[in-house]
């Protein structure tokens, strides 16, 4: 593979699979925060049930993320992961109590069943807020000295990761409210739009607040937007234009669709506009994987094993790719409304 | 108490809990691939039902090991960061490959075997139970290859910048350590799950003799202890010989053997101490330590003393672990012959007495596979790679504050799903597979237990 820039294009490859893992997971842990305001426990088994064929492997770039960062990039993993002990442990037994909650909940009589219930909005809101805080603390920066963490324990824990929380699980909300729309009939597919238009006001409202706050965390991030400094440094700033006017297109998809009755375009929108989230914030801390001291290039793993792995990545990911695309054609159209009552 | 405590503590915690549904799924997959295959092949329900009744109880353990499991893919950074930094280059391609060839194979088709009963043909519904099953199998060809590394490392150099770098991915990959120890761990997950379908179908036929699904299931059982378990007999002394040479002072914390000599001596029971450096009490069959592990009965084998005190293992744990798993193996095999016997004999379900040995040795399967892979890990101590990098050197720079908090966290939550599991796994196997909806019911699978769900309150 001589002439290929092999740390980039695994660079590439991670930052693909944590965006599947927000874009999929993210619906699936969307329905679950939005469970606690379903009408009836037949309305959450119908919830469930529109997400329960594809969790698994949603929750599988997750792990391919955790892998993959082990694999490519070990020089951010080894100072990322004690960098966020806390808020990754909270993430994993969060996805614990609502990963059981699948299966659990059914076999569960009167109170494990509400047991289990609570437990996957729970479990659901929490894994979307710890993830949220890992996210605003990653954006802040993280300290690092000769390949290894170098702050303290909750460095993570400040104003703007909150608000990145608190904004990742918006975002969620919306993108399992669309994919309820998608999914569901009748009164909860009313219901579906309702929270998708609740959610997407708050979205834009924590999208501008998270944007403007981004600037303000690093020097180095508002001089990348050309926006250091009290100037407006257009050759800076226009090159980036197009990533907030995509969030911008996606939240008027979003818009769109729910005033015409679209039961995928907000879905759609919604997607788009995590696109553009995620591009937003690739153009910030990029060449960065650690920000904002270790490029991806320092952080990279042994040029035979990044390209070992890239030559499985090569072979395998189209593999997962269709049979990934399989399930969800396999499972496609609305769930029977009756689900839950034999 | 001090980090490195902890995060040793928890790491333990975390995998054991963990390896115990793999190796139940592992085993249970490949039985329903079996139980679909007949059932197409025969068209006889008894197939059919067990296989719908067996697929509820592996929709519960799979989840739980998918939940736990993705908890390791993150343990190596948060606690073992400095371990998972210098190991990268030639571990981390192996879990990456686990994640890509094995994990998303598994996920995706278990939804379509769950869930796809009525969206797909009985052919493509065998084939994703088949998918499933072989996905289980390529997972622990990854993960026993990443351990065997650890036990067994070859295929790698210490690369300038003072980390790990692969200089053979065959030889790092199928490392000395890997065949037998994969064959071992297949054959366990196999033993695993025979014993908890022999004992499932035991206590249906003490309650109702003739329950037609329950004696097949347990004929199934019992051809598989038969042949499975003194199988693994020899596979595990196989790999106990190989240990002698391999890493020799697991052998001796195993047999706590002290001195190098001759004509070792078998201590069936003794009572190991780093302190005294010795046994304070045992009980040996002459000669017979030095026959078993090196197959001369005046063969000289190591003793701890023969190395540092420094570089022994925790004696004490790993020699009762070992017997405990040994043990247990050999009950196996003479539950085995027993049970062979008597279906030669007219019938296991005849003898109330086997059937209730057999339902006692449900949960033996899972403690022997704990007490073994405590016997693997424990034994390779103070190492975490086998004479390349010591544990205490691996560990991440976090609190003990941190490391007790997610501790507390994770003894919590696995306290309550495990009870939660187990309660709702004993349920099931208590009513037995002859309570099943017919499959026509609904456009899902009948094997999804949503067939079954009471109304909330």
């Amino acid at each position: 593979m001589n002439g290929l820039d092999l740390p980039l294009i695994a660079v590439v490859v991670i930052a693909a699979a944590v965006l599947l893992y927000v874009l999929l997971d993210g619906f699936d842990l969307g329905v679950g925060i939005l469970f606690p305001l379903a009408r009836s426990p037949a309305d959450r088994d119908v919830m469930m049930a529109a997400i329960a064929p594809y969790w698994d492997g949603n929750e599988t770039w997750l792990v391919l993320g955790g892998g993959g960062l082990f694999a490519l990039f070990p020089g951010a993993y080894a100072i990322l992961m004690p960098a966020f002990y806390l808020p990754v442990m909270g993430m994993l037994l969060a996805l614990i109590l609502r990963g059981v909650a699948f299966e659990f909940r059914l076999h569960g009589r009167r109170r494990g069943k509400r047991l289990w219930t609570i437990a996957f909005a729970a479990g659901s809101t929490g894994a979307a807020f710890a993830q949220g805080l890992v996210l605003g603390g990653f954006v802040q920066g993280v300290k690092s000295a000769d390949g290894a963490f170098a702050g303290g324990p909750v460095d993570w824990a400040t104003p703007y990761s909150l608000l990145t929380a608190v904004g990742l699980v918006a975002g969620y909300a919306l993108l399992g409210a669309a994919w309820l729309m998608v999914k569901s009939r009748d009164a909860l597919h009313g219901d579906a739009r309702r929270w998708a238009g609740a959610a997407a006001v708050a979205v834009v409202a924590l999208l501008a607040a998270v944007s403007l706050a981004t600037l303000g965390v690093d020097v180095k991030v508002a001089a990348r937007w050309g926006l250091a400094g009290g100037a407006i440094n257009w050759a800076h700033l226009a090159p980036r234009l197009p990533i907030p006017a995509l969030g911008a297109v996606g939240l008027a998809l979003v818009w769109l669709g729910l005033r015409r009755g679209s039961h995928f375009l907000p879905f759609a929108g919604a997607l788009v506009v995590f696109l553009s989230g995620y591009l937003g914030l690739a153009a910030s801390v990029f060449p960065a994987i650690v920000p904002y001291g270790v490029s991806f290039r320092d952080a990279a793993n042994t040029p035979g094993a990044v390209a070992f792995v890239l030559v499985g990545v090569a072979v395998m990911l189209p593999l997962v790719l269709g049979y990934t695309a399989f399930v969800y054609w396999l499972f496609r159209g609305k769930v029977a409304s009756d689900a839950g009552h034999h | 108490m001090e980090a490195i405590l902890l995060s040793r503590l928890q790491f333990a915690f975390t995998i054991a809990f963990h390896i115990i549904f793999p190796s139940f799924t592992i085993g249970l997959a490949s039985y329903l691939a079996v139980l679909e295959g007949l059932w197409l092949a025969t068209k006889r329900e008894a197939f059919q039902r067990l296989y719908l009744f067996w697929l509820k109880i592996f929709a519960l353990s799979f989840g739980m090991g998918v939940v736990t499991g993705v908890v390791m893919s993150y343990e190596f950074g948060t606690n073992w960061s400095v371990f998972s930094r210098f190991a990268a280059p030639v571990i981390g391609p192996m879990l990456a490959f686990e994640v890509l060839t094995a994990f998303f194979l598994e996920s995706s088709f278990l939804g379509v075997m769950l869930l796809g009963w009525k969206r797909v043909g009985p052919g493509l519904h065998f084939t994703a139970t088949c998918l499933v099953a072989i996905g289980t199998l390529i997972s622990a060809v990854w993960i026993i290859a990443a351990n065997s590394f650890m036990q067994t490392p070859a295929g790698f150099a210490l690369g300038s910048d003072g980390r790990l770098v692969a200089t053979s991915w065959i030889a790092a990959i199928f490392n000395p350590s890997f065949p037998e120890r994969f064959a071992h761990m297949v054959l366990a997950a196999y033993l695993v799950t025979a014993l908890a379908v022999g004992a499932a179908s035991a206590f249906i036929l003490l309650n109702d003799k003739d329950q037609p699904e329950s004696r097949v299931a347990l004929r199934m059982a019992i051809g598989m202890f038969a042949v499975i378990a003194p199988l693994q007999l020899f596979v595990g002394d196989y790999a106990g010989k190989h240990i002698r040479t391999d890493q020799p002072s697991k052998l001796a914390a195993i047999e706590a053997f002290w001195e190098t000599k001759a004509g070792q001596p078998f201590h069936i029971v003794a009572w190991p101490d780093r302190k005294i450096a010795g046994n304070r009490f045992e009980v040996s069959i002459p000669k017979l330590g030095s026959l078993i592990t090196a197959g001369d009965a005046n063969a000289t084998v190591t003793g701890l003393k023969a190395f540092a005190p420094e570089d022994r293992p925790p004696v004490f744990i790993v020699f009762w672990a070992f017997r405990v798993m040994v043990g247990l193996g050999l009950a196996m095999i003479g539950l085995g012959l027993w049970g062979a016997w008597l279906t030669l004999r007219g019938g296991p379900e005849r003898s109330r007495l086997f059937l209730k040995a057999a339902v006692v040795m449900g949960p033996a399967g899972f403690v022997a596979v704990i007490a073994g892979w405590t016997v693997a890990e424990v034994g390779r101590q103070p190492w975490v790679i086998w004479r390349v990098m010591r544990t205490a050197a691996g560990v991440s720079p976090v609190s003990a504050h941190q490391v007790s908090a997610s501790l507390l966290g994770f003894l919590v939550v696995y306290a309550v799903i495990f009870a939660a599991g187990v309660l709702y796994i004993l349920r099931l196997m208590a009513q037995g597979p002859a309570v099943q909806a017919a499959p026509d019911t609904a456009d899902r699978a009948p094997g999804s237990p949503l067939g079954f769900a009471p109304p909330e309150p």
